[in-house]
């Protein structure tokens, strides 16, 4: 180690030190204290009374319905996703940079401004004739209007890059399109779908501004975990309302985890 | 691989008509709604003054959580390129929560913190500060979600550049602060700008966290999505159309921007 | 008999291919040689299927193939990058093939085995690509593209990706595999020593057309014109001729035909030793000598010889 190199490294070293505190203070602060605060304060009441909140006949059959309502968005988003991605990608059409920019739309748009738009075309009103409002098809529809870019965002850059000669020496073998699809492409893309799908899900399991006006909030039916827990915090039950959402935390903080682990298994075959 | 022609066109037909359906139908009427009456009627109802101090608080609160995240984003994503330490992944998966917590548990978990019976609720009131049902709270949930944006822009491009250039300066004798300045700013600059646009859409357009802490107070802690739902609450529908008309006119924009920030990143 | 007749491709206003024809005998290994552009990669890319040509006729064993699709061709195609698929193994890569083709597993299995070995890659059945280097994977893509006993073996730049030492030795191994398996090759390459050291018979390809086809030999000793002369070796200008620079001599005394020119370098290169010359008028010519032969002369920098050409291949046009 020369001495050259010793006194280049070491104020980068100590900025790098600043940098990782001043990182730990603000996530601290902003982040893990309030966090730290759900889960503590979840149990103010006792074991027995966060069991009695996770476990009313409310709070479980809202997350029943949260999770499956989620599962089937990240599921259809799964293949939506994946066919808008294969058309911006490999398909030509005039107005294809317009379309391209308008899936962020979701991303963009305030999610409460999101129910409303959906309650106004499959609502009482729908000029269509379509009244989908308050049932928990309507949950379905304004999760998967949130959660659309999520699956096409990542699977977009990893089909532009699928290796065009692995396609044409599949086919040089012999392959049809069907085979070139299901062994050579989708393989490709599955971590890529996967983990856009698990963003979906993760989004879908907390989200609230675009659910809140067109479920209804019906419980038993379309009330989701999210707006259980607004309903708690208003009726001033915010113990209760912790407690349910340590569960919710949990959910999300698992499916997470399963995004990074996936992403590395997705990576496992790249140079 | 080349698909036939009537393939190609079904998957296309598919695709563009699920967008239509899910997406751009519901927003073209939203827009069709709000003209319906008349312009001046438009004008009329996101002028009142209650729309107007919604408007006002929606951009301070943006402001500030675009000010303070972008700041710190940059030194978080100094933190996980340029850092060599063990556990960096701790950090790296504590940056993604906001994107998975409900932001109905982000408002709970503020409460929980400053609210009356808070952690800190008491001793904050003491001093005479309040932060829930108070803009303090507003700006604090609008931070927590927006958190991530611009670390999650800024910190592959800080790797993709590599420390060569860095170290380059470093070499030519500039100070750490001036290879920061004129060495790693401008070439994360795209990153930075592309974050702060999705930072800002995101701060103007958060409602669930907000409303858990806002208290809702008419021309003082009313924001713009707030003041949708109230509106839609009170029947006043075509109200409610205006301010998400406002709303999504925003939105709109800044597609515009991040469509001409990622060509230009491209190009970069 | 591999052919193509009369094969015009154009891709928007540029001529990738312009009215080409070139038969392909069996059993050959033949080169398409070229600089970048020339058209050749297209070529072997049409023979294969992988484009269709604008105008003009592909044919395999006599018959036409110009509208079959590339999957019943029955050709093998091998890679610049490789192009392994990288989420299966390199057992299943190779198998790839016949599995598609529904071949009996034993079947499979026994014709993988002969072909890893065939390859040298029989320890690695269970690796996945990335964990193999370039060269192993680019033999990995010639056992899959051989597992279908391809009628025609098309190779585009197989050993472009590779560094020198690699790539010398896999070009041996072709030659020697080849020679043992006697499937029909084209091979794409703009490396004319790769072309002039494996291939039995070489096409010279430029600016989308054939400029001579031939025996390695035949086109080094006599090129049909500048660019084939100059694209197989190096090329001197000696009194509107060009040379060989190791056809040049060099003579201490002026003699009827020679040429009057002054030595401005001399490199000394082991056995070869270069001689860098300015004529009256150009400069920029040299001349190859071997250690002995320099020796001999006992010239050296800034010296006045003169030259004489021994064996001048192609006249030069006349400078406008």
């Amino acid at each position: 180690m020369s001495a050259v190199a010793l006194t280049r490294r070491r104020p980068a070293a100590r900025s790098g030190a600043l940098a990782l505190g001043i990182s730990t203070l603000w996530l601290s602060v902003i982040v893990l204290l309030p966090l730290a605060a759900v889960v503590v304060r979840s149990l103010d009441g006792g074991v027995g009374d966060f069991w009695d909140a996770v476990s009313s006949r409310q709070a479980v059959d809202a997350l029943r319905f949260t999770v499956l309502v989620s599962l089937a968005t990240a599921a259809i988003d799964a293949v939506t996703g994946t066919l808008l991605a294969w058309v911006l990608v490999r398909d030509r059409f005039p107005g294809k940079r317009i379309v391209n920019a308008l899936i962020d739309l979701p991303f963009a748009l305030p999610t409460i401004v999101a129910g409303l738009t959906l309650l106004a075309l499959y609502g009482p009103t729908s000029p269509l004739g379509i009244d989908i409002a308050f049932t928990q098809g309507a949950v379905l529809l304004a999760l998967l209007f949130v959660t659309q870019p999520f699956v096409v965002r990542s699977v977009q850059p990893v089909l532009i890059e699928v290796d065009r000669e692995m396609e044409e020496a599949a086919i040089s073998l012999g392959a049809s399109n069907r085979t070139v699809f299901l062994r050579i492409i989708l393989p490709n893309l599955l971590p890529a779908i996967l983990s856009g799908a698990g963003l979906a899900f993760a989004r879908a399991v907390g989200e609230f501004g675009s659910v809140v006006l067109i479920s209804g909030n019906v419980p038993f039916d379309t009330q989701v975990s999210s707006v259980y827990i607004f309903k708690l915090i208003e009726s001033d039950a915010p113990i209760s309302a912790a407690a349910v959402s340590v569960v919710l935390l949990l959910v999300s903080v698992l499916v997470l985890a399963g995004i990074r682990l996936l992403g590395r298994w997705g990576a496992r075959h790249d140079r | 691989m080349t698909v036939s022609r009537p393939w190609q066109l079904t998957l296309r037909i598919l695709a563009l008509g699920w967008l239509l359906a899910l997406l751009l139908a519901p927003v073209a009427l939203i827009f069709y709604r709000t003209f319906e009456p008349g312009i001046g009627a438009v004008w009329d109802s996101i002028t009142t003054p209650a729309a107007i101090s919604a408007f006002w608080l929606t951009i301070e609160v943006s402001a500030i959580a675009v000010v303070v995240n972008t700041v710190l984003g940059v030194v978080m994503a100094l933190a996980l390129a340029r850092g060599r330490w063990r556990g960096r992944w701790v950090l790296d998966a504590i940056i993604d929560l906001p994107f998975a917590i409900s932001p109905v548990v982000v408002g709970l978990s503020l409460i929980l913190v400053y609210g009356t019976t808070g952690w800190f609720g008491r001793d904050l009131a003491d001093l005479g500060i309040r932060v829930i049902f108070s803009v303090p709270g507003i700006v604090l949930a609008t931070v927590f979600v927006t958190l991530p944006f611009v670390v999650r822009e800024v910190t592959p491009v800080l790797r993709e550049v590599g420390d060569e250039q860095e170290q380059a300066a470093a070499t030519l004798g500039a100070s750490g602060w001036q290879t920061f300045w004129r060495i790693t700013l401008p070439s994360i600059r795209w990153g930075i700008a592309y974050g702060v646009v999705l930072t800002t859409a995101r701060a103007i357009g958060e409602f669930g966290a907000v409303s858990v802490v806002s208290g809702k107070v008419s021309g003082e802690t009313e924001t713009l999505t707030l003041l949708v739902e109230k509106r839609f609450a009170n029947f006043d529908l075509a109200g409610a159309y205006a301010a998400s008309a406002l709303l999504a006119a925003i939105a709109l924009l800044t597609l515009l921007i991040m469509t001409t920030f990622n060509r230009r990143r491209e190009e970069a | 008999m591999i052919a193509a007749r009369g094969i015009t491709k154009q891709f928007g206003d540029f001529v990738a291919l312009d009215d080409v024809t070139i038969e392909i005998p069996d059993g050959s290994l033949t080169a398409l040689l070229g600089p970048s552009g020339s058209g050749k990669s297209t070529l072997l890319r049409i023979i294969a299927g992988l484009e269709t040509p604008d105008r003009g006729v592909v044919e395999i064993h006599g018959r036409d193939q110009t509208h079959v699709p590339p999957q019943r061709r029955e050709i093998g195609f091998v890679f610049q990058h490789y192009a392994a698929f990288k989420h299966m193994t390199v057992r299943d890569n190779v198998a790839f093939g016949l599995k598609i083709r529904k071949q009996p597993k034993a079947r499979i299995d026994a014709r993988v085995n002969e072909l890893l070995e065939i390859v040298g890659l029989a320890g690695h059945q269970k690796r996945y690509p990335n964990q193999l280097s370039g060269g192993q994977r680019q033999r990995m893509a010639l056992a899959r593209a051989l597992a279908v006993e391809p009628r025609v073996l098309l190779l585009d730049e197989p050993f472009g990706a590779l560094d020198a030492k690699v790539r010398a030795d896999l070009r041996e191994w072709l030659r020697r595999l080849h020679d043992e398996v006697h499937v029909t090759t084209i091979l794409v390459t703009h490396d004319q020593e790769e072309a002039m050291s494996i291939a039995d018979r070489i096409a010279v390809m430029d600016h989308g057309r054939i400029e001579q086809v031939g025996h390695p030999r035949e086109l080094y000793d006599r090129p049909a014109n500048r660019f084939v002369m100059g694209f197989l070796g190096p090329v001197s200008e000696i009194g509107g001729r060009l040379v060989r620079p190791h056809d040049i001599v060099i003579e201490l005394e002026p003699s009827p035909g020679a040429h009057e020119a002054q030595i401005t370098r001399i490199v000394h290169l082991g056995f070869e030793v270069r001689v860098e010359l300015a004529l009256a008028r150009r400069d920029g010519v040299f001349a190859q000598l071997t250690r002995d032969e320099a020796q001999q002369l006992e010239v050296s920098e800034g010296d006045i010889v003169w030259l004489r050409a021994t064996n001048a291949l192609v006249e030069a046009p006349d400078p406008a």
